[in-house]
């Protein structure tokens, strides 16, 4: 049979070769045949998900939640120095200097990424703000969350780091952070489904190896990261506790 | 510096430091520990070794009574400990008692961990409050105290 792998939406369009590659490798590794299908929207992920239509997920830690407690899936591994942390930015001409300088009604920009969002959200508590007494505009890309700071559209924009980083040096100018979390427990993972149960110990010796072999590093390159690190099922299970404590 | 006799739940009681000044919580950043099934901490990471000026030894081991500050009413955290045993999660606004006798205030959300329906452990991470909260809930606590102290 072909089983069917996907990545959460959120990942960065960089590395939308990466994965075809990855799948290609991946498939050769276990000769088994799998198809890589990625979606432009969570909820069209979601809905598949829910009709058991995945086997293999790298997935966001919202996901993951659902994947491993009703779904029955297993973590293998999560990406190296890839924790997903969120950066809040002004524009550069803003009298905003921290947090506490915001004030109730202020515009809020993000984009459509769950984790990326509750992390901003509380990071704005110290001004004693929440979705209840901001204006929130939800956008379709970070290039648009910066381009209505740069435009005074909003006050703040939530990013995710790692796209803040990568900004070209022309946007970057033009916007400034004012605070940045550094939570570093909270990451994307690789999940299998319970239709390859019997090859989780194979994929996960695969993964946490891959830097070693053939092919490997190269592949790991185009996905943007060195290695994986290995997932065992409770640590996957305690981040999602602790995501579990971010939306209360 | 005021030396203050805690007492604990445990039956246990320590003499600490308290000084009325207050360390401000680290920015972007969440407090995290675990413990087990008793409430014994396993595992804390760096925010909460920086923030209480423990060392990781002094933590590992302990109830989180380490943190129990004079100016906390019990009744906060039999709240705590009803919600989380009978597998909620409780959240609350907590002053902590720092090794050095000065304070903290923490948003706490604590989650009961529950494998297989049974709770293996405790979790809890904090986040930066505001000053409106800190300042409402140094009100209520002290009313609160005084009426624990009154019976
Ligand atoms: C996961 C977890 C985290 C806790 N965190 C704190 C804390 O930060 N500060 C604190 O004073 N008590 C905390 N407590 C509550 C303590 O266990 C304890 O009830 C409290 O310090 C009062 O001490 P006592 O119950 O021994 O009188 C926590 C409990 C659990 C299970």
């Amino acid at each position: 049979m072909t089983y069917r792998m996907t990545v959460s939406p959120d990942f960065s369009p960089d590395f939308i070769a990466g994965w075809y590659i990855f799948n290609t490798w991946l498939q050769n590794q276990l000769s088994e045949a799998i198809h890589l299908e990625l979606f432009d929207s969570f909820d069209d992920q979601r809905k598949e998900i829910q009709e058991d239509k995945i086997d293999l997920i790298f997935a966001n830690p919202y996901d993951a939640s659902t994947l491993i407690r009703d779904k029955g899936f297993i973590a293998v591994a999560a990406p190296s120095g890839k924790a997903d942390e969120a950066v809040i930015c002004v524009g550069t001409d803003s009298d905003i200097s921290c947090v506490e300088d915001l004030k109730e009604n202020c515009n809020v920009s993000m984009a459509d990424d769950p984790e990326v969002n509750t992390i901003g959200m509380i990071m704005l508590e110290p001004a004693d703000l929440n979705k209840g007494n901001v204006n929130i505009s939800e956008l379709s890309n970070y290039v648009m969350v910066a381009k209505s700071l740069i435009n005074q559209q909003s006050d703040v924009g939530f990013f995710l780091k790692e796209s803040y980083d990568n900004m070209s040096k022309f946007i970057k100018s033009q916007i400034r952070p004012i605070i940045a979390s550094e939570i570093s427990v909270i990451t994307h993972s690789f999940l299998v489904g319970p239709q390859l149960i019997n090859r989780v110990d194979d994929i996960r010796k695969l993964l946490n190896d891959m830097h070693n072999l053939e092919k490997g590093p190269g592949v790991l390159a185009s996905l943007g990261f060195e290695h994986w690190v290995n997932q065992e099922q409770e640590d996957a299970e305690f981040m999602i506790d602790l995501m579990d404590t971010l939306i209360t | 510096m005021t030396d203050i006799q805690l007492n604990y739940h445990d039956g246990t009681s320590d003499n600490r430091n308290v000084i009325d000044e207050e360390v401000p919580f680290p920015e972007g950043k969440l407090i995290v520990s675990r413990t087990d099934a008793k409430g014994v901490i396993t595992h804390c990471n760096q925010a909460f070794v920086d923030i209480s000026a423990f060392s990781e030894s002094e933590i590992i081991g302990k109830p989180h009574h380490l943190l129990r500050h004079p100016d906390m009413p019990a009744a906060a955290f039999k709240d705590l400990w009803e919600t989380i045993e009978s597998k909620s999660k409780w959240n609350g606004y907590v002053k902590n008692l720092r090794k050095d006798g000065k304070y903290y205030w923490v948003y706490a959300v604590v989650v009961p961990n529950i494998r297989k329906g049974k709770v293996v452990g405790y979790a809890s991470v904090r986040r930066k409050p505001s000053r409106t909260k800190i300042d409402e809930c140094t009100e209520l606590y002290k009313t609160m105290l005084a009426q624990e102290n009154e019976q």
